[in-house]
């Protein structure tokens, strides 16, 4: 294939978006609000999730109690030991007097003042890079030598474990038939822009035009207005979502949401829209005309 | 140029039997009339030579391409040695004249340069220089059928199979276009006019080809519609 006649066919894909200008209108629409009705959605579930990780962190908490055998020294040499544990993001000593001012500090003035700092144990506060294995991270710091016993919130763990896991299942189901359905109604918009082309379709097979030559500015206009379509919704997106959360920031509930900030979820999802936009446009175009080259 | 020996054509799903043991032959340089009722079997006979449908049976070859065994790939190639004119000139009206032409160079991946050099020649021959720049709504119908006729000739076409070219123009452009025909005969082309209009086919003593109910019934190089439909 020539350049003149791959300038020709691209030439010709751009002309067809022109030519054609309602039903071209008419697809970038189409895509644009699937795109946007994908893209919000998605964007609520990457908050509900970030708003989880948040509880998450708040909840991570592992406190490992030292043998009382062990001198101060020999205590504190065990936090090499603990942060080497895979999973293990951070490791505080805390000494039983620190441990017993703490636990004085938390009730009325006088009323544990006659406690003894022995009656303490000296421990560690640990953090977890991933609660969902806390149990076994458990496992594996009651195994160490000098450590006398660990205490985890396991059922916290479970909780965030379960909630995140339904949310993920939910949130792929929905977003699966979200595409399915955005998909079908795109290619059918294409579907039906390109009816109103057969007769051209037909005289080019007529005069001996190969299938895909015939096929090639048809791709090409899917691929501009799936390009377009994806550029136009991810602006839109942009709007709507600075605009929404403007919204809830200002709200009386501000306080206890935190929302993610667009920037940085604009490069994926501008790659998304464009991704999605792309391959509706080919997909649409090229199959849209597939009838119409069986003869 | 076109042989066909025994051709069975049937319409699936319906099994409606639309030609039966058709045998035809036709000349390179001839030109031939394809007359008969509707529903006799003339729009089956084109789609069989332009590979549109294929036979159930029989042996039938135009061109040199066998269309029993043609593959899909290769109808494209089948297509460039045929010119096809249909009733309803069939234009892209969104297409200047000369683009209507010139797109038919173009979808066989003809050079700019030829396309420069070949668009006005055929347009001359069909009558239509200075006509170059006009839509095809700006167009009387017998203009519309000269530019139809010229993108069917642009490729210099072995042969030219027009359905019913004269059926949307009145008798004096009907005579116009039948001549236009004719002289482009004469120059080389084959030429295969599928009609049903006996006064016309009376006026040129041509070789006539009746078909009914999928048959044909008469084959009579003596250029009167003899058969009475």
């Amino acid at each position: 294939m020539t350049f003149n006649r791959i300038g020709y066919l691209i030439k010709s894909g751009i002309a067809g978006i022109f030519s054609h200008s309602l039903m071209s209108f008419a697809t970038v629409t189409i895509v644009t609000a699937c795109l946007i009705i994908m893209g919000s959605f998605s964007l609520l579930l990457v908050n509900i999730d970030s708003l989880i990780k948040g509880l998450e962190k708040e909840n991570d908490e592992i406190v490992a109690f030292v043998n009382d055998s062990l001198t101060l020294e020999e205590a504190e040499a065990l936090k090499d030991i603990i942060s080497s544990i895979p999973n293990v993001s951070g490791a505080v000593f805390v000494n039983r007097e620190t441990a017993m001012e703490a636990f004085q500090s938390d009730y009325d003035k006088g009323l544990f003042e006659s406690l003894n700092a022995e009656t303490f144990r000296h421990r560690y506060v640990i953090h977890l890079s991933d609660i969902s294995i806390m149990g076994e991270t458990q496992k594996q710091i009651e195994a160490v030598d000098g450590i006398a016993k660990v205490n985890a919130h396991l059922e916290y763990a479970k909780g965030f474990i379960s909630a995140r896991n339904i949310i993920s299942a939910v949130s792929f189901i929905l977003i699966g038939i979200l595409i399915v359905v955005s998909f079908f109604i795109m290619s059918n918009t294409i579907k039906l822009a390109t009816y109103t082309r057969r007769e051209e379709i037909a005289i080019m097979k007529m005069v001996g035009a190969s299938n895909a030559f015939i096929r090639c500015p048809f791709i090409v206009e899917g691929l501009v207005l799936g390009i377009f379509g994806g550029l136009l919704a991810w602006f839109a997106e942009w709007g709507i979502y600075s605009l929404a959360t403007q919204r809830i920031l200002g709200s009386a509930g501000a306080g206890l949401i935190k929302v993610v900030d667009f920037s940085t979820v604009s490069t994926p999802l501008l790659l998304a829209f464009l991704a999605v936009g792309i391959v509706v446009g080919i997909f649409g175009g090229s199959s849209a005309i597939r009838n119409y080259l069986k003869v | 140029m076109i042989q066909m020996n025994g051709v069975r054509l049937v319409y699936e799903p319906s099994g409606a039997m639309a030609l039966d043991d058709v045998d035809l032959e036709i000349h390179e340089g001839e030109f031939a009339f394809l007359v008969g009722p509707s529903g006799s079997g003339k729009t089956s006979i084109i789609k069989l030579l332009t590979g549109e449908v294929k036979a159930e049976r029989g042996e039938i070859s135009v061109n040199g391409f066998d269309l029993r065994r043609i593959k899909r790939r290769k109808l494209p190639h089948l297509r460039r040695t045929l010119g096809v004119i249909f009733q309803d000139f069939r234009l892209i009206e969104k297409m200047t004249v000369y683009d209507n032409v010139a797109f038919a160079m173009r979808v066989i991946g003809a050079s700019t340069d030829a396309i420069s050099k070949r668009v006005p020649y055929v347009l001359e021959l069909v009558g239509l220089t200075g006509y170059e720049k006009r839509f095809p709504q700006e167009l009387s119908g017998g203009e519309q059928q000269r530019v139809a006729i010229a993108r069917a000739l642009v490729n210099s076409p072995r042969m030219i199979i027009a359905d019913e070219p004269t059926g949307n123009l009145d008798p004096v452009r009907s005579l116009e276009i039948m001549l236009l025909l004719g002289k482009i005969n004469e120059l080389g082309t084959t030429m295969l006019v599928v009609t049903h209009e006996k006064e016309l086919v009376n006026a040129f003593s041509r070789r006539v080809i009746a078909i009914d109910n999928g048959n044909v019934v008469c084959d009579g190089m003596d250029g009167y519609y003899s058969y009475d439909i």
